[in-house]
C-alpha cells in the first residue's frame, strides 16, 4: 500500500504530543476511552457551531480542551497549577538564549 | 519528534532573535501538562515517545493492506474475518489499544460500504494508523451520512446507481474496515503484490482498490 503523497502523520509536535498523552493515560487507566470519546465529541459539536471545523490543528485544539477538561475534573491537573506551569514554560522559553535546550527550573 | 520535557528550540530563520523560538501557546499548554503528570509521577515520558514512534512509523495502512490481501486470497480467512474480525486481527497482532472491536465489511457489486465518525474521529488505528485530516473535517463528518454519493465524487469514485451505499457509523467501541472489491486481472498475485493495490482510502471506503 502506498498512496501517493501520505498525509504527515502529524502535522506538529504537539499535536502528536498531547495524543499520546491521551493514549498513554487511557492506558494507565485513568479513563476508559469511551468516556474519552463522548466528552471530545461533545467539544468538537460545541467548536463546530461557530465554525467548520478543518480536521487540522482546530481538531487538536478541541482534543486539547478535552484533556483538560477531564484531567480538572477528576482533580489530576487543577487549571490554575496548569496554566502556573504554562506561563513558566514560556518564561523558560523566552530567557533561553537562541540554540541552548530549554529547561524548566523546578 | 520526540515528546520530551527537555526540548531543544526549533531552527529560526531570524538570528537576530536572542532567545529560544516560542512554541505556539496550546504547545505550551501540552508541556504544562505533561510537567505536571510527570511531577505527579502519573505518567512516563518514555512511554510518550514509545507511543509517538508507533503511530507515526510502525502502524499504518499497511496493516489493513495485509488484512485485505489476504481475505482476497484465502476463502477461510476471508471467512473468519466477516465473522470475527476482532480475533483474526488481535492474532495477527494488530491488537487496539483502546480495547475496540473491529468489523470487517466487504464491498460487493450491490453493496459498497463507506465508513465516518459522526461522533469525533473513531477509526480502526491498530490497521489504518492515524485517520487523514478531511476524516476528521466537519465536512466529511457531516456529509458522508446524508450525501455519501456526492462525497465519494468529490474523491473521484462514481458507482454505478444500482450500486446500494451503506455507511458505518463508528463509535469508541467498534471500528470499521472496509474490504474493497479485488481487482480484475489478479488472479495468482501473490499476497504482497495484492496488498501494492490497497490503499488506504479504499479501506475507508471513499476509494477503490487500485487497478493493476
Amino acid at each position: 500500500m502506498s498512496d501517493a503523497r501520505p498525509d504527515p502523520v502529524f502535522e506538529e509536535p504537539w499535536h502528536a504530543q498531547v495524543f499520546a498523552l491521551t493514549v498513554h493515560l487511557n492506558e494507565t487507566g485513568l479513563f476508559a476511552w469511551p468516556d474519552w470519546a463522548a466528552r471530545f465529541g461533545a467539544t468538537l459539536a460545541r467548536h463546530g457551531l461557530s465554525k467548520e471545523l478543518n480536521g487540522g490543528s482546530d481538531y487538536f485544539a478541541a482534543w486539547l480542551e478535552t484533556l483538560e477538561g477531564l484531567l480538572a475534573d477528576r482533580d489530576v491537573a487543577d487549571p490554575t497549577t496548569v496554566e502556573t506551569l504554562r506561563a513558566a514554560w514560556e518564561e523558560a522559553y523566552l530567557s533561553t538564549p537562541h540554540g541552548q535546550p530549554v529547561h524548566l527550573e523546578s | 519528534m520526540r515528546a520530551s520535557l527537555q526540548c531543544m528550540p526549533h531552527d529560526h530563520h531570524d538570528h537576530d532573535d536572542p532567545h529560544a523560538l516560542l512554541p505556539p501557546e496550546p504547545a505550551l499548554r501540552v508541556k504544562a501538562l505533561e510537567t505536571l503528570l510527570t511531577r505527579k509521577g502519573l505518567i512516563d515520558p518514555a512511554a510518550l515517545d514509545e507511543i509517538i514512534d508507533t503511530y507515526e512509523n510502525k502502524i499504518g495502512p499497511k496493516n489493513g493492506a495485509q488484512v485485505v490481501a489476504r481475505a482476497w486470497s484465502d476463502p477461510e480467512f476471508r471467512g473468519a474475518l466477516l465473522e470475527d474480525a476482532t480475533k483474526v486481527v488481535a492474532d495477527l497482532g494488530y491488537f487496539g489499544r483502546q480495547g475496540e472491536h473491529v468489523v470487517a465489511v466487504e464491498n460487493t457489486e450491490d453493496q459498497h460500504n463507506m465508513v465516518v465518525c459522526t461522533l469525533c474521529s473513531c477509526y480502526p488505528w491498530p490497521l489504518l494508523g492515524i485517520p487523514p485530516g478531511w476524516y476528521k473535517s466537519d465536512a466529511y463528518r457531516a456529509r458522508a451520512v446524508r450525501a455519501p454519493r456526492e462525497v465519494l465524487a468529490e474523491f473521484g469514485v462514481t458507482l454505478p446507481a444500482d450500486t446500494r451505499i451503506r455507511v458505518w457509523d463508528s463509535t469508541a467501541e467498534v471500528r470499521y474496515l472496509v474490504i474493497p472489491m479485488r481487482p480484475d486481472g489478479t488472479e495468482g498475485w501473490s499476497v504482497d503484490d495484492l496488498a501494492q493495490l490497497v490503499t488506504r482510502d479504499s479501506m475507508i471506503g471513499t476509494g477503490l482498490a487500485r487497478q493493476p
